[in-house]
């Protein structure tokens, strides 16, 4: 994947007293579905808001296919968004909001009725053209602001956690189809969504951001199972905190005290004996059984999730989430052993 | 920044429900505040209506029994030349007054919006007008105009509407931007348009049934004024100066009856149609279920 | 291209005045609202701060003497003629905001509570009459309540009395009435506003609790309604103290408020300074006494539980 294609360098904007965006870098790919993913107020929709024109960085610079657009304005720059409210013009049919970015390209009319006719196919609304936003329900208002965008071909097109205001299931409908037609068209997406599991699920690369900064950049697979610090592993997915400490460094395996007992880990770091750590496990990694393990405990919760189940394991004093599937039967109170993964075992500075 | 779809309000209970559980004496007091309710606008419209009334009644008198059908009073009324000079001037100073007044309302009630440091303030000195005497502001105005050495005339009546129209303005297109959607805008230039052309084809649409019902509402704050144009008209009346002092020939009072039931008439019809407009959401919905001055 | 800032493109200052203006959205907002503040301060605050300035000057004859002095104001206090008038016309217009916020709250109560579906309608029809010019209003009520007019007329003709009554016209009364009907507008709006922002399920809550009708509406309905009541207060209370057309009109000599001592300055009396000082000094007065009313109302309302 050509990699520079958006080449964002050390943006910064503050807003009053708070640094809303604090000196981002990266750099995304031609026809890549890139997001950006963290909690609220950790400056993802700024920084796309700064991608789009929309707001002006404090500091550093945007390039776009190798020109300069940082302070371009933006009705002349080659992105398009789609807003979070979808921002349907609420004076003009659905066939005329589509249609209205054309106006600024010199195109036939002939040209503007087949892009926009071309347009309504693909969003699947070929026959809602005289409709007016308020006869139109959420997902549908979506797709016509995503038409109006795509018609104008961007070359990056950025969306402001479009799929927010829908329930669930039209949720995960809406992200299949975005993905499809992301392929299809094979322009640059910029995602912005607080949920992880809708980054994990569409994008080739996801960047999580807290504060204002970029905590990593990966994709998927590694995000979740490589993650570099342990925000970013508590922030996707869900995961089982122990504090621990070091007691032994040799060759490339290290001993850690915890809370679950003695682990010995694969070394993957730099750290010495007698260093702090937190050890992170991910509740599919944890594994019950009845006969002897390293540690042992006791059933305190069961939740039934309809596909797996979860399971709250009290162990020395400590509260423990570990899924399972739904063969597993354990009762609440009963004693289980405790085992884990080991190559699924993360260890961080604390 | 962006704004989201206001919250629906909470389920209002209908009548049934109120009668559902309430007592049989709240019952007879949903009656009794009905009966109220009727009598409060006759007080209201008796007065007013007695207008046209006897504006048709041969009679120089304003007094009951009614004497007899006729129209005499407004032919006379119709072919009052300086009548007919008032009506053109005040109208003139109507159109000036609202037309200014409107722009001006629209470029501030955008900005106050969309929110500025000081907006609060600048909110309030907008409104300031409806919170000081007409006397007050006329006679305030009297002396400015006297010791710049500006003569009295239309010119100054109008500045003077200006002011006192502003907060009607304000109100009413404020409160057609507030439920405007900021992300319309910026759709609108990331689609490609330039500013101007955002605010054409996009605001001014939106903001236009606003623009509508405040040309009309200070036309008719500005139509009405009596006290500033009294200062401020020299020797061009309006049409309020005009009727104050024809008052005080009582042999003239039917011909002002007769003016005025005709004002009564174009007003009302006016201010309905100016609701009526301001009320059109482009979506066809009311937005409000009030009048929101 | 890395590093710290980055460069303007242009560095003309035109370019520059409109990369600022980008910037801040404040720049902009306040660019906007300058035509509507020039004229403000041009038609309201300039008269006004002349107004203040001639009520510390004097009239020599034919020549304003423009030396500090506060002989108006001391004028003014000294008088007891002013401050009878005063106080009359503080009565008048207490009684007026009195009597039509009395009369108007079971109205608004009425269209916000009982109505459901014409609300537009009901509120329609109670503000049209108010949009017609106030002067013909106030002349219907003069020639309601006149020597000759509409009551005396009626109830001779009825035979209910033989002679016209003639304490209907020309005193406060009269003021009072006619006053109430004109702004009876300004009581019902905010008052009806303010009862229909009331969250309904406030109420329901109230009934679960134990309250009938009546505790419900003194302990919920009324407290959530005084913002509304207090502002319509205000906006009737101010206004009325200064009106000019209605003493003139049907309040005889009996009737003289404030505003006529006013005008009569800038008539045949010719005293301009003295009349701001009338100006100034009742409006700072009737200020102080809104304020003042204000917040005993909401200490006293505070008391509700």
């Amino acid at each position: 994947m050509n990699e520079d294609f958006l080449r964002i360098e050390n943006l910064s904007k503050r807003f009053g007293a708070t640094l809303a965006v604090d000196g981002v870098t990266l750099d995304i790919g031609r026809g890549e579905f890139f997001s950006l993913l963290g909690p609220s107020g950790c400056g993802k929709t700024t920084l796309l808001r700064m991608i789009g024109g929309f707001t002006l960085p404090d500091t550093g610079t945007i390039a776009l296919d190798g020109q300069d657009v940082t302070t371009l304005p933006p009705n002349k720059r080659a992105t398009n968004m789609v807003f979070q409210s979808y921002a349907i013009f609420p004076h003009l049919n659905v066939r005329d909001n589509i249609a209205y970015g054309l106006r600024s390209e010199r195109l036939s009319a002939a040209e503007r009725e087949r892009r926009v006719a071309q347009a309504l196919a693909m969003i699947k609304l070929e026959s809602y053209g005289e409709r007016r936003a308020h006869q139109l329900s959420g997902g549908e208002r979506q797709r016509v602001a995503l038409a109006r965008a795509l018609v104008k071909r961007p070359k990056v097109l950025l969306l402001d956690e479009p799929l927010g205001a829908l329930d669930k299931r039209l949720r995960e409908a809406m992200q299949i189809e975005l993905r499809q037609i992301q392929r299809e068209v094979g322009i640059s997406f910029i995602f912005v969504t607080h949920d992880q599991e809708e980054a994990l699920s569409m994008s080739d690369r996801i960047a999580v951001m807290e504060n204002g900064r970029v905590l990593q950049v990966a994709d998927p697979k590694t995000l979740y199972e490589q993650p570099n610090s342990r925000g970013v592993a508590d922030f996707v997915g869900t995961v089982n905190f122990f504090p621990g400490k070091i007691i032994a460094v040799t060759g490339d395996s290290v001993a850690v005290e915890t809370a679950l007992g003695r682990m010995t880990l694969r070394r993957r770091t730099n750290l010495a004996a007698g260093a702090r750590v937190t050890i992170v496990i991910r509740p599919e990694n944890l594994i019950l059984s009845h006969e002897a393990a390293a540690v042992s405990g006791r059933i305190a919760a069961v939740s039934y999730l309809g596909d797996r189940r979860q399971f709250q394991v009290s162990i020395n004093g400590a509260t423990v989430i570990v899924a399972a599937p739904n063969s597993a039967a354990f009762g609440i109170g009963e004693p289980v052993h405790l085992g884990w993964v080991p190559d699924a075992v993360m260890l961080f500075p604390e | 920044m962006l704004r989201r779809p206001a919250a629906s309000p909470s389920r209002r209970f209908a009548p049934q429900d109120e009668g559902g559980w309430a007592s049989r004496s709240t019952r007879h007091g949903g009656r009794g505040l009905a009966i109220y309710a009727v009598l409060y606008l006759a007080f209201l419209y008796v007065p007013v209506l007695l207008l046209p009334l006897f504006s048709f009644n041969d009679s120089a008198f304003i007094a009951f029994p009614l004497s007899g059908f006729t129209t005499k009073w407004y032919a006379a009324m119709a072919a009052d030349e300086d009548m007919r000079a008032a009506l053109g001037n005040t109208l003139k100073v109507g159109a000036a007054a609202s037309l200014i007044s409107t722009i001006l309302g629209l470029l501030t009630a955008k900005v106050l919006a969309r929110g500025i440091p000081g907006g609060a303030f600048f909110a309030g000195f907008a409104s300031l007008p409806l919170f000081i005497p007409d006397i007050v502001l006329g006679i305030a105005l009297l002396m400015l105009v006297t010791s710049l050495d500006i003569p009295l005339s239309l010119q100054s009546v109008i500045v003077g509407h200006v002011a006192i129209c502003l907060p009607f303005a304000v109100a009413v297109l404020l409160s057609r931007f507030e439920g405007f959607d900021v992300a319309l805008e910026e759709a609108s230039r990331d689609l490609g348009e330039t500013g101007w052309m955002t605010f054409w084809r996009v605001t001014f649409p939106l903001v236009l049934p606003g623009i509508v019902a405040s040309l009309l509402l200070t036309f008719i704050v500005s139509f009405d004024d009596f006290l500033i144009a009294f200062f401020l008209c020299g020797t061009d009346t309006t049409l309020p100066v005009y009727i104050w002092g024809e008052l005080r020939f009582p042999y003239k009072l039917p011909n002002v009856l007769a003016l005025g039931s005709t004002i009564l008439i174009a007003s009302s019809a006016l201010i309905a149609l100016a609701e009526w407009v301001r009320r059109q959401g482009v979506s066809g919905q009311p937005r409000d279920p009030g009048i929101g001055i | 291209m890395a590093g710290a800032k980055s460069e303007l493109r242009k560095t003309s200052g035109l370019a520059r005045i409109r990369q600022a203006l980008r910037r801040s959205e404040a720049a902009r907002g306040y660019l906007l609202l300058s035509p509507a503040m020039a004229v403000l301060l041009f038609a309201l605050a300039a008269p006004i701060a002349l107004l203040v300035l001639y009520s510390f000057w004097k009239e020599n004859g034919l020549v304003l003497d423009t030396t500090p002095t506060l002989a108006q104001y001391a004028a003014i206090a000294s008088r007891e003629g002013y401050r009878t008038l005063f106080l009359r016309s503080i009565a008048i217009s207490s009684l007026v905001t009195l009597v039509t916020v009395a009369l108007a709250y079971p109205m608004a109560y009425f269209v916000a509570f009982r109505v459901t579906r014409a609300k537009f309608v009901w509120l329609l029809l109670l503000t049209i009459p108010f949009w017609t010019s106030y002067l013909l209003r106030v002349f219907a009520w003069k020639v309601i309540l006149g020597f000759d007019g509409v009551i005396n007329s009626t109830l001779i003709s009825l035979g209910l009395i033989s002679h016209p009554l003639e304490f209907l016209l020309y005193n406060p009364t009269a003021v009072v009435v006619t006053l109430a009907h004109a702004y009876a507008a300004f009581a019902i709006l905010p008052i009806y506003v303010s009862l229909e922002k009331i969250d309904r399920s406030l109420l329901e809550a109230a009934a679960d609790l134990g309250d009938g009708p009546l505790r419900r509406f003194l302990r919920v309905t009324l407290p959530l309604s005084l913002p509304g009541v207090l502002g319509a207060a205000v906006v009737i209370f101010v206004p009325t103290t200064g009106d000019y057309v209605t003493p003139t009109l049907v309040g005889g000599s009996d009737g003289v408020m404030i505003a006529n001592i006013i005008q009569v300055q800038f008539g045949r009396v010719n005293n301009w300074p003295l009349g701001a000082a009338l100006a100034i000094g009742s409006m700072a007065a009737v200020a102080v006494i809104a304020v003042a009313f204000i917040q005993a109302a909401r200490l006293a309302v505070a008391r509700i539980r």
